[in-house]
Parts: structure tokens; C-alpha cells; sequence
């Protein structure tokens, strides 16, 4: 034994000492600095998953609402506006709930905040109520027609632009600029405070426009006229024509 | 937090198409790009050396403990841009006690550890262990004592025991060549193995700055020698010189061809993402890229390095043109990693729109810490030659 | 015949040899595989304090591109309810606007991630073909790039699924923020720790709804369990043709899109 260690050379001696050192502050400092909990459930601290868990709630979520608000719950659930939580509009609440007397929601009430979604936009889908607020009744606060828990209005409107912003603004540059909406839709009143479910005609066939845009048609001169049977007999007006603004490409 | 949004809102303005909005703030600055440029480096210089151990190119023998201490001081800096880049330096300790085996970056520490204790300062003791027990036996004072705790306290010169050290030499230098491949490949592979960057994404990003690395690690070496050489009052050995410059030739062109058929992939290829990287090229990386990295730094020191190949031209001349490629291919691997980090985030990952970087001048991560970063290994150049003397004359006969 | 008999019996010979080998050479590795397994079996199920286990779990999101109205709330509410920084150039959600003209040209905006809702002014006298929102967060990829690179083990993916960041042991690297395909991460300017979605983790495991999910007006956003038949998420992934983002990366996203549009990267 005590040969073979004389026949090691005596830089290898000192490296090994050195190797030696250095592998074990190694392993001391692993283990020493190493969090106790890492690697318990994966290749991470496991308490960092309670850390994430601990963070304090802003929003309440709407079930706290309805505790004790159940007279608006009720209202705003069989309205237009049943999927709505309740802090999107009143803001994070779980100080709210938790000592309601010290901290009171917010309540918008400018004439800026639901535009935030209603207002007209070409990116919207379609069929999302919309309207253009510059003409849409300028300067009254939304919540004088419009009860926020129950939006549809107690005054039906008297326009149908009121809703349909996009087309009326298309149509009002249009040549057809005269013509009432409901020369071509036949419109029931209970359209305007049920919309889905009274929808508004439309017309079907080639003929209805030809009642003004036909050679043989009555009216102005300066009204384009074409000949039925020659025109494009295999297609129906609006496939290329858009009769809100008929000049369009 | 405030400084930060400073530094932000003006960048709002200058985004061309559609970034996301996380994007807008570039995390990888210059600090970054000095990393891969300092370690390519080390791995260049080391590389340099072992075609003196290990193929016997005789001619470069002069720069062989040049090529290792310059090695050495360039990896001992290498880290430093990496802290100061990190949100918190003081937990960095963490990517060795718990490091993610499946994490390119986790491997740094142990990459770089290998490559500083069992090749760097292994070969450099052994290399140098005769001539410091013989120093510390002149020497007095602190010098002595420095020597005397860098050898181990170890006194056995019998030659029996400098053969050892000379057949370790070769063997770690053996050893060496694929640790100085990983430690720069590796790095390569922090960039290429990104997927979701098809800036960085390529197989071949390890080998590209594998070879940039050994150009300028060639490239360094030669800077080096031909400024200390004179003001040690000493002659230029122009053999040396004409072998390094060959050496930096052939390389280039390998690196050349790596870089041109990475080009050419990508453009035959012609991904989702070639569009948005065109544009970033034409564009922003215009001048870093085409000019600076393909004209200044590798077209024009390729063809004035041939032409004096040649021309058989007086060796003033040869002397001259050799320092100033070198300088400019210095300049050139430096902006491909610039364009490497850099440009690869300054397109979205939308494909969609391109950023800017602004560099700042202050604090940790801006132009004056990397100035300061950069200047570091020089400075500990000069200590190590102090020290550990790689000139002919110094060593004992 | 002959030959090519016992040509196939050389091979499986080859083969058992091979594999004896690599059982040899696996073997420990193996074995300390299954002990670390059997130890794992006696370790009880990791629970947090009010109970809840992450194992029993297994959370995404469903977003229907064509309900998403571009009102921002989910924006707002997620800054509000994770303390993120109220600069433009931090977000855990936004939502982004696509136009698509008639030439082919397509405009992506999110103006302050769409915190301030988006404005309808036309920029261009191009014809739109089609226009929509597209909600953005982080995916949760079943195969998350992020969690494959932090150094540290600093960000991970949860027994249920959540990526979730460890801002206590992030050392602030980025290289996560790099591998992220999706823009979903950042650096927290205060703590210079990286953040992102935690599909608010903090309200899931007490049961509550994501806050963007909370808020969502037009319950374009669904969030839910992916392992459990009754789950709304479940429906949602049975009742529509499903999208999800950058699938060539294979990092098998947990955020899945009802209407996605080829535009949307």
C-alpha cells in the first residue's frame, strides 16, 4: 500500500487534494443552500405553488354580488345583459364584500364608459348591439334611457340608427339616402324591444328592385333603369349591388 | 421601474408594423453580445495553442503560453457580462446547486467549470509547474510566496517528473480540443436551440460560432503578439506571423462557407418567417451585417491576407496588412454577434413588425459596464504575465 | 429461403445483444428510476393549505375569436387583479385587432393592450375584407419551451397543467422571455423576476373563474377543467372547430381558439 501511494507522482498528490477541496465545498454548499422543498413534486420549489395560491383577490367574482344584491341579480340575469359580471362595470369589489360599508364600488356614469363596447367599430362582430355616440341622443348620459341592469329601453327608439349605426351612416351618402328603411323591411314595432325575436323582412327577389330599376318602371328619369331580361338574368340584385350604398364597388 | 419606462415610451414610436406589446422592451443588450465574443475568444485561443501541443506546428511556438494566458483571462471574465445582466446577481448561485438538466443555459456552470479546472488550469500548470518552482526558489518576498502557493508548494523537478508534466500537457491539450469545441458550441446552442426565434433556430449556429470563435481567437492572439512583441523591445518572429496568418485564412474560409450556406438554406427554404428577416436584414441589420460583418470583417482581410500570400511582398508590408485584417476581423466577429443577439430580437415574433435597440450609457447593463467588461481581460493579461512570464527568455534553461 | 432464415436469426441475435447491453448500461439509471418512483408513492399527494391538490386537476382555456368584442376589460381586470404594472409594456393579457384588406394586406394593432378599447377611425382608404379580435395570454403549453429552459427550475409546469413562476428563485435571465413563441412573458420592473399568466392561480384554487374570464362580456373567453366530461371547457372544444396558436412548434398549447383566422400567428 504504502508503495503504490510513493509510485502516485506528487503533482497528481496535489491535485487530488485541491479536486478534493473543491468537491467537497461543493457538495456542502448544495445542500446547505438547496431550498428544503425543492424537487418534492417536480424540478421546482414545491412551495412556490402555494406562493402563486396566496396572492389576495380583487375580484369578487359575481355569486358574491348576488348574496346580497339578489333584486338586481334577479333584474340584470333575465336581461340583455345576463352574461355581464358585475365588476365589469363596478369595478374589483372583494373589499366591497368584505366590509361593505367602508368601500363602495364604482358606478360609471360617464357618457364614455359604455361606448367602451357599444360604440361602432367594423372589428365587432356583427349583431352586437352598436351605435355611433356622436349622433346617437349627444349629451344625455346613457342611463337616462338605458337602465344598465336591464338595457333595453322603456323608450323604444324612434330610429332605426339608433341600433343599426353602420348601415345608416353607409346609407345616409348613398343615393338610396331618401328612401325609409322600411320601403324595403317590413318592420313590426315589437322589433324595436324584441329584436331577435321579430326580425325585419327582407326582400327576396329580383323584381323588388326592379319596381323602380326596370325600363318599364314609374319614377324620376334620373333613377338608373336596365332591362330585366338582359341584365344578369342568373343572379339576384344585392349578390352584386349593396343596397345600402349601392355605389360601391 | 421609472427609468425604465423612460427608456420605453420613446421606443413606442419607432416600432414599424405590429410587435407584441411585451416585446417592446429588448432584454438581451449588449452585455449579451460581448458573452459569446469574449468566450469564442477563449475557445479560439486555446485552439490556437493545441495546434502547437498537439499537431507540432513548431512555427507557433512563441504564442503557445501567450494563446493560453490570453485564454485564461478571457474565460475568467466570460461570466461577468452574464451576472450583470441578471435581474438578481446574488441568486446566480442557483444554476449550480439546482441546475435543469433539460436547460441549454443550466449547463453553463458546469461547462465552464470543466473548462476552467480541468483543462485551463490544469494545462497551464503543468505547462508552467517547472519553471514556477524554479522562479520561487530565486525569487523573495510576496512574489516567492504567490509562486510557491500557485505550484501546490510542490518541489519535485527530477526528470522523471517533468516528463509527467510534459505527456500531460499533451494529453489535457487532447482533452482540450473538444472541451473548447463544447464550451463555444455550447453556446452556439443556447441561440440555435430557440424555436421559437427562426432567427437563432438552426442546427448550424454551434458550428458557425465555433469557427467564428477560432477566427478570432486567431485573429486576437495575432493582435496580441505583434503589440507586445515591439514594446518588449523584442524582433517579430514573420514565420510565426505568416503561419498564423494562414491559419486565419483557412478558417475564415470555413467559416465563410458555413455562414454562406446557412444563408443560402434559409432563403431555399424560405419559411414563414423569411418575409420578416429579409426585411430585418435589408433594414436594420443593413449596416452591422452586410457591410460590417461580410465586407469589413471577412471579404476584404480574406482578400488582402491572399493577395500578400501571393505577392511574396517585403515582410513590412506583410506585417502591416496581417495587423489590420486582424483588427478588422476583430471588429467583424464582434458585429456577428451583435447581429446574432441583437438582430435576433429585434423582429416580433408576430412576424408582424420590427423594433429597435437603444443602448444606454449607464448602469449595469449599458455601454460603460461593457466597455469596462471588455477592457477587464486585458487587464488581467498583463497581471498573469507578470506573474506567469510566457516569454521565451523567461523560461528556465 | 435458407439463406435469408438464417439471416433474420443473425439479426434477432444482434438484437438480444444489443439489448442486453442496453439493459446493462441502463440498468442503474433504471433502478434509480424506480426507486425514485416507489419513493414517490409513499410521499402522499402534494396538497396546498385549503386543500386543494393539483393532481386532480387539469386547466385550459377556450377563447371564441368571433364573441370578442375588443372592449378590453379582460386587459384591465388582469392588471388589476395581479398587481401587473400599469405601463403599455407589460401584460399578462391583451387583446389584438386584425384588419384584413382586400389587396391582402393585413394591420395588427393592440394600442395599449387594448386597455383603452380601440378606436374605429379608418387609416386607409383600402376596402376591408374581414376584421376581428384575437384575446392573447399565455398558452400553458403542455410543452412549455419556457419551462425547458430556465436554468434554475425557477418557471414550471403544475400537476395541473398551470405554468407558474417561482418569482423567489427566478434569477432574472430572460432566456425564458426569449423562448416564449407567443410574447406571453416579461420582466417584472420592480422585482426583475419574470412574469406571465398564472391563469390566476391564486383564484382557481378557491374555485373562482380567471379574472379575464370573470369579466369577459360576451363570454368569449371559457376556462375549465380539460379532464372532466361536464366541464363548460369541454364543451366548448366539443361544440366548435378548434385552433391554437403556432402549432408547427409542437408546444401543445392549453389555450385553444374557436374561429381562428390563418392570419393569427
Amino acid at each position: 500500500m504504502k508503495n503504490f501511494l510513493q509510485k502516485i507522482p506528487e503533482q497528481v498528490k496535489r491535485l487530488s487534494i485541491l479536486l478534493l477541496v473543491v468537491v467537497i465545498v461543493f457538495i456542502v454548499a448544495t445542500s446547505l443552500l438547496t431550498p428544503k422543498d425543492f424537487g418534492l413534486v417536480g424540478h421546482y420549489r414545491a412551495g412556490a405553488i402555494q406562493n402563486n395560491a396566496d396572492k389576495k383577490m380583487e375580484y369578487a367574482g359575481q355569486e358574491a354580488c348576488a348574496d346580497c344584491h339578489d333584486d338586481l341579480w334577479k333584474t340584470k340575469n333575465s336581461s340583455y345583459h345576463k352574461n355581464l359580471s358585475c365588476e365589469v362595470c363596478h369595478g374589483p369589489s372583494v373589499n366591497h364584500v368584505n366590509e361593505p360599508d367602508q368601500f363602495k364600488p364604482e358606478k360609471p356614469r360617464d357618457r364614455t364608459f359604455c361606448p367602451v363596447c357599444h360604440e361602432f367599430n367594423p372589428s365587432r362582430p356583427t349583431g352586437f348591439p352598436q351605435i355611433v355616440s356622436a349622433s346617437h341622443n349627444p349629451r344625455r348620459i346613457c342611463v337616462t334611457c338605458h337602465n344598465p341592469h336591464n338595457p333595453t329601453p322603456s323608450q323604444t327608439p324612434k330610429e332605426c340608427s339608433a341600433c343599426h349605426a353602420e348601415i345608416s351612416s353607409a346609407k345616409s351618402v348613398s343615393s338610396h339616402m331618401d328612401i325609409p328603411c322600411t320601403k324595403c323591411h317590413e318592420t313590426l314595432e315589437k322589433h324595436k324591444l324584441r329584436p331577435r325575436e321579430y326580425l325585419p323582412t327582407k326582400p327576396a327577389n329580383r323584381e323588388f328592385c326592379g319596381q323602380c330599376h326596370s325600363q318599364d318602371a314609374k319614377g324620376d328619369e334620373f333613377i338608373p333603369r336596365i332591362n330585366m331580361a338582359t341584365h344578369e338574368p342568373r343572379y339576384v340584385c344585392w349578390q352584386c349591388h349593396y343596397p345600402h350604398l349601392p355605389e360601391a364597388q | 421601474m421609472e427609468e425604465i419606462v423612460q427608456h420605453l415610451t420613446p421606443i413606442l414610436k419607432e416600432i414599424w408594423g405590429y410587435i407584441f406589446p411585451n416585446e417592446i422592451e429588448l432584454h438581451w443588450g449588449v452585455l449579451i453580445v460581448l458573452y459569446p465574443y469574449l468566450t469564442g475568444l477563449v475557445a479560439g485561443a486555446f485552439i490556437l495553442a493545441s495546434l502547437v501541443k498537439v499537431f507540432n506546428v513548431k512555427e507557433l511556438q512563441p504564442t503557445y503560453r501567450l494563446a493560453m494566458l490570453t485564454a485564461m483571462a478571457f474565460l475568467i471574465v466570460a461570466p461577468l457580462p452574464l451576472l450583470a445582466h441578471l435581474g438578481h446577481p446574488e441568486k446566480a448561485y442557483e444554476i449550480l446547486i439546482t441546475p435543469n438538466s433539460a436547460s441549454a443555459m443550466a449547463m453553463f456552470g458546469f461547462v465552464y467549470a470543466w473548462y476552467l479546472m480541468a483543462v485551463l488550469c490544469l494545462e497551464i500548470w503543468f505547462e508552467y509547474r517547472r519553471d514556477i518552482i524554479l522562479w520561487s526558489q530565486k525569487e523573495t518576498g510576496i512574489k516567492k510566496w504567490i509562486h510557491k502557493i500557485i505550484s501546490l508548494f510542490s518541489k519535485d523537478i527530477s526528470e522523471k517528473a517533468i516528463h509527467f508534466d510534459k505527456k500531460w500537457v499533451k494529453i489535457i491539450t487532447i482533452i482540450g480540443i473538444p472541451s473548447a469545441f463544447l464550451l463555444h458550441g455550447y453556446v452556439g446552442f443556447i441561440f440555435g436551440s430557440i424555436k421559437a426565434n427562426p432567427w437563432w433556430s438552426s442546427v448550424l449556429m454551434p458550428i458557425v460560432f465555433l469557427f467564428s470563435a477560432i477566427v478570432s481567437g486567431i485573429a486576437m492572439v495575432l493582435i496580441l503578439y505583434m503589440i507586445i512583441t515591439p514594446v518588449r523591445g523584442k524582433q517579430l518572429d514573420i514565420l510565426c506571423l505568416d503561419k498564423l496568418a494562414s491559419y486565419l485564412f483557412y478558417v475564415m474560409i470555413i467559416d465563410f462557407s458555413l455562414e454562406a450556406l446557412d444563408f443560402v438554406h434559409r432563403v431555399y427554404e424560405s419559411e414563414e418567417s423569411i418575409k420578416i428577416l429579409a426585411y430585418l436584414v435589408s433594414n436594420k441589420l443593413f449596416i452591422s451585417l452586410v457591410v460590417i460583418q461580410l465586407f469589413m470583417g471577412m471579404l476584404i482581410p480574406l482578400a488582402m491576407i491572399a493577395l500578400i500570400k501571393i505577392s511574396k511582398s517585403p515582410p513590412d508590408l506583410k506585417k502591416m496588412v496581417y495587423f489590420i485584417s486582424a483588427i478588422l476581423v476583430q471588429v467583424g466577429i464582434f458585429s456577428t454577434r451583435w447581429n446574432i443577439v441583437i438582430g435576433g430580437q429585434l423582429f416580433s415574433k408576430s412576424f408582424r413588425g420590427l423594433t429597435v435597440y437603444k443602448i444606454t450609457f449607464f448602469g449595469l447593463e449599458g455601454f460603460f459596464a461593457s466597455v469596462i467588461v471588455f477592457c477587464l481581460p486585458f487587464i488581467l493579461l498583463y497581471i498573469f504575465t507578470k506573474i506567469l512570464p510566457p516569454w521565451e527568455e523567461a523560461r528556465n534553461p | 429461403m435458407k439463406n435469408k432464415i438464417i439471416e433474420t436469426d443473425k439479426k434477432v441475435e444482434r438484437r438480444s445483444f444489443l439489448k442486453k447491453i442496453a439493459i446493462l448500461a441502463l440498468a442503474p439509471i433504471a433502478f434509480g428510476f424506480l426507486g425514485a418512483t416507489d419513493k414517490l408513492k409513499t410521499v402522499k399527494k402534494w396538497m396546498l393549505e385549503n386543500g386543494y391538490i393539483p393532481s386532480n386537476h387539469k386547466w385550459g382555456m377556450g377563447i371564441d375569436i368571433s364573441k370578442c368584442i375588443g372592449c378590453g376589460r379582460c386587459a384591465v381586470a388582469c392588471k388589476n387583479e395581479n398587481n401587473v404594472p400599469k405601463e403599455p409594456f407589460f401584460f399578462r393579457t391583451w387583446v389584438e385587432r386584425y384588419r384584413i384588406y382586400e389587396n391582402g394586406d393585413v394591420q395588427v394593432d393592440s394600442p395599449n393592450g387594448s386597455m383603452d378599447g380601440f378606436d374605429n377611425s379608418r387609416t386607409t382608404n383600402k376596402k376591408m375584407l374581414r376584421s376581428f379580435f384575437v384575446p392573447k395570454i399565455c398558452n400553458h403549453c403542455d410543452n412549455p419551451p419556457c419551462v425547458q429552459v430556465c436554468p434554475v427550475g425557477a418557471t414550471f409546469k403544475g400537476e395541473d397543467g398551470v405554468v407558474l413562476v417561482d418569482s423567489d428563485y427566478c434569477v432574472g435571465c430572460r432566456y425564458c422571455i426569449q423562448a416564449c413563441p407567443y410574447g406571453a412573458r416579461f420582466l417584472h420592473p420592480e422585482t426583475h423576476t419574470a412574469e406571465k399568466c398564472t391563469f390566476c392561480y391564486h383564484r382557481i384554487v378557491q374555485d373562482k373563474l380567471p379574472a379575464c374570464v370573470e369579466v369577459c362580456p360576451t363570454q368569449a373567453r371559457v376556462f375549465g377543467e380539460l379532464n372532466k366530461k361536464a366541464s363548460p371547457l369541454v364543451r366548448f372544444l366539443r361544440m366548435n372547430k378548434i385552433g391554437i396558436l403556432k402549432p408547427s412548434l409542437n408546444t401543445e398549447p392549453k389555450v385553444y381558439y374557436a374561429n381562428l383566422d390563418m392570419e393569427v400567428k
